[in-house]
């Protein structure tokens, strides 16, 4: 009887690793491509690029490995570089950005009574949820109004605000006891004290899953950038990649790669508050 | 703590002093300049007179808009069940694995890591009129297709959205499928229940406050794929992949603000219905996650 159970578990494994490694296939793929030599993808390629009869080849992993590609980009794009740099800037101020005021805010909503706090928060849930498409050209009015088209604060401010983070960090604040504020209120600390020394360290939790889901979002910024930045010099890479002409190959798969990696690590060390974030944004009010 | 007539002590209004920077912002540069769209949309671009419905008439006789429209609500309606059923068929499994389940569930997280600029590469190669697809397909000998330039576009788009979100979906069902309390499944079975029976009658009942919850956030999501298909074909990809924000961004192009300004309030009001929806599912149903 045992024996038979564990067959038909490995089964379901054996089924069940597939899709996955089906999901995952797209990072090996990139990885392959990025350590292969000019003339391996060249003969790969080939029918695309010299307009053959064909069809394009691939391999699991690269036949003879090399970083050639990988020093190509370091050294001779300084356009990757500039555009890898846009993409670092524009995301961490952000998520400064967000931190700075967000964190307040969250608080304030989880912890405090005070006159329009009900209306001000279904406003809140309610501009979380509209696509770019809805808030476009809002946004483009203000940003125009201000001068700061064509600048990279017309893509960090309008992010900046955004709703979502406060919402996220909200659930977790609401989770604060009561009793451990009351406590601290008793041995005389102030609002201030009591959100930097009590609320933080407990909520800190829902503050890194804002982090995580924000950062995997803005280091995928499209539509932002691609109508409020004319100038191609202020690019995020995501809006450079898709450009490299394939007759580049090698290069279009080391800056992929480069995207990748940060948005990787971001994942492995904060996979638990990725999914405790995805489940905040759900749980209802 | 109910108090029939809301009083605020002075301690309360320091709450307000945390949330204005955050308010102020907000205001500035979403609420604010939201409002303002909802006016202008009423009135004409250039000289601001008020004309009344005469932008929304404009747009729903406009090809583009109910192309764009039409694509939208077809893409939502084909992809949230797939993604759905999909999810919730893998998050059963992995929720009974423990440790197992739980690797392979981060494996079906990835996708939410790899940056769309970078997948696309992977796409070109697959699709390409000479890709690795129509290599395969002429191994077996089946003609192959231009598919980014065909009907196909739409499919291969469904297919990206639910590769990308599947894990999304999945911790969300997990979620919903760890709230149901294990006495109930060891009563049904003592009945004689089997794994069928009591997925059904009790796994799926449970889990109806949840799927109205991962429906919308499904929804909202599915917005974003439009990243993938700017990616892959640009401004203007085949027609059948065609969505609201790229007519958003080519009347963008054109400055055709007070079409933008009608649609931009028609999709507002569209979006706004859903989450009161929501909005009903959560303060009716308990625990939804």
């Amino acid at each position: 009887m045992k024996k038979r159970f564990s067959i038909r578990k490995l089964l379901v494994i054996g089924f069940l690793t597939l899709p996955a490694f089906a999901a995952c296939y797209p990072i090996l793929f990139l990885l392959a491509g990025s350590l292969m030599g000019r003339d391996e993808l060249k003969a790969n390629l080939s029918p695309v690029l010299s307009g053959g009869t064909g069809f394009i080849r691939w391999s699991l992993l690269p036949a003879y490995p090399t970083l050639r590609e990988w020093v190509r980009l370091l050294l001779d794009t300084p356009e990757a570089f500039v555009m890898f740099w846009n993409s670092v800037k524009m995301t961490l101020a952000i998520l400064a950005g967000q931190l700075l005021v967000g964190v307040p805010a969250a608080w304030g909503f989880a912890k405090y009574r005070f006159p329009g706090k009900k209306i001000f928060f279904t406003v809140y849930i309610i501009l979380m949820m509209m696509p770019f498409q809805v808030l476009m050209l809002s946004e483009y009015l203000v940003l125009d109004g201000m001068r700061l088209l064509d600048h990279p604060l017309s893509v960090i401010l309008p992010a900046v605000f955004s709703t979502f983070p406060v919402f996220i960090m909200y659930r977790f604040f609401c989770g604060v006891p009561d009793a451990i504020i009351e406590s601290a209120k008793i041995d005389g600390a102030g609002h201030l004290k009591v959100f930097l020394h009590v609320g933080l360290p407990i909520g800190s939790a829902g503050v890194i899953s804002a982090l995580v889901l924000g950062f995997l979002e803005y280091w995928n910024l499209i539509e932002q950038p691609l109508a409020f930045l004319k100038d191609k010099s202020l690019w995020p890479m995501s809006l450079f990649l898709p450009n490299i002409d394939l007759s580049r190959a090698g290069l279009a798969f080391a800056a992929s790669v480069s995207m990748l990696i940060p948005a990787f690590f971001v994942f492995l060390g904060g996979q638990d508050y990725l999914e405790q974030g995805i489940m905040a944004g759900a749980v209802k009010e | 703590m109910k108090l029939g007539k809301r009083t605020y002590k002075r301690g309360d209004l320091a709450g307000l002093l945390f949330v204005l920077p955050s308010l102020l912002g907000t205001g500035i540069f979403l609420l604010v300049p939201l409002l303002d769209v909802v006016r202008r949309s009423f009135s004409e671009a250039v000289s601001g007179k008020w004309t009344g419905f005469a932008n929304y008439q404009a747009i729903f006789s406009n090809p583009a808009f109910l192309l764009a429209g039409k694509n939208t609500i077809r893409f939502t309606l084909v992809c949230i069940p797939i993604l759905l059923v999909f999810s919730l068929f893998l998050a059963v499994f992995l929720h009974r694995m423990g440790k197992t389940g739980s690797m392979l569930k981060s494996a079906f997280l990835v996708p939410m890591a790899i940056p769309a600029a970078s997948v696309v590469l992977l796409w070109r190669f697959l699709f390409q009129p000479q890709g690795l697809l129509n290599g395969l397909l002429h191994q077996l000998g089946i003609q192959g297709q231009d598919w980014m330039n065909s009907g196909y576009a739409f499919w291969i788009l469904v297919f990206s959205y639910i590769w990308k979100n599947l894990g999304y979906d999945i911790v969300l069902w997990i979620a919903g499928l760890s709230g149901i309390s294990e006495n109930i499944y060891e009563a049904a079975r003592v009945d004689g229940a089997g794994e069928w029976k009591c997925f059904i009658s009790i796994t799926l009942p449970n889990l109806l406050p949840s799927l109205f919850t991962i429906s919308v956030l499904s929804l909202l999501n599915s917005f974003k794929v439009f990243r993938e298909a700017y990616l892959v074909a640009g401004n203007y990809p085949h027609e059948s992949i065609y969505l609201m924000q790229h007519l958003f961004n080519n009347w963008f192009l054109d400055l055709d603000l007070d079409k933008m300004a009608a649609a931009a309030v028609i999709n507002g009001i569209a979006i706004f219905m859903l989450i009161l929806l929501l909005k009903r599912v959560w303060e009716s149903g308990d625990g939804a996650g």
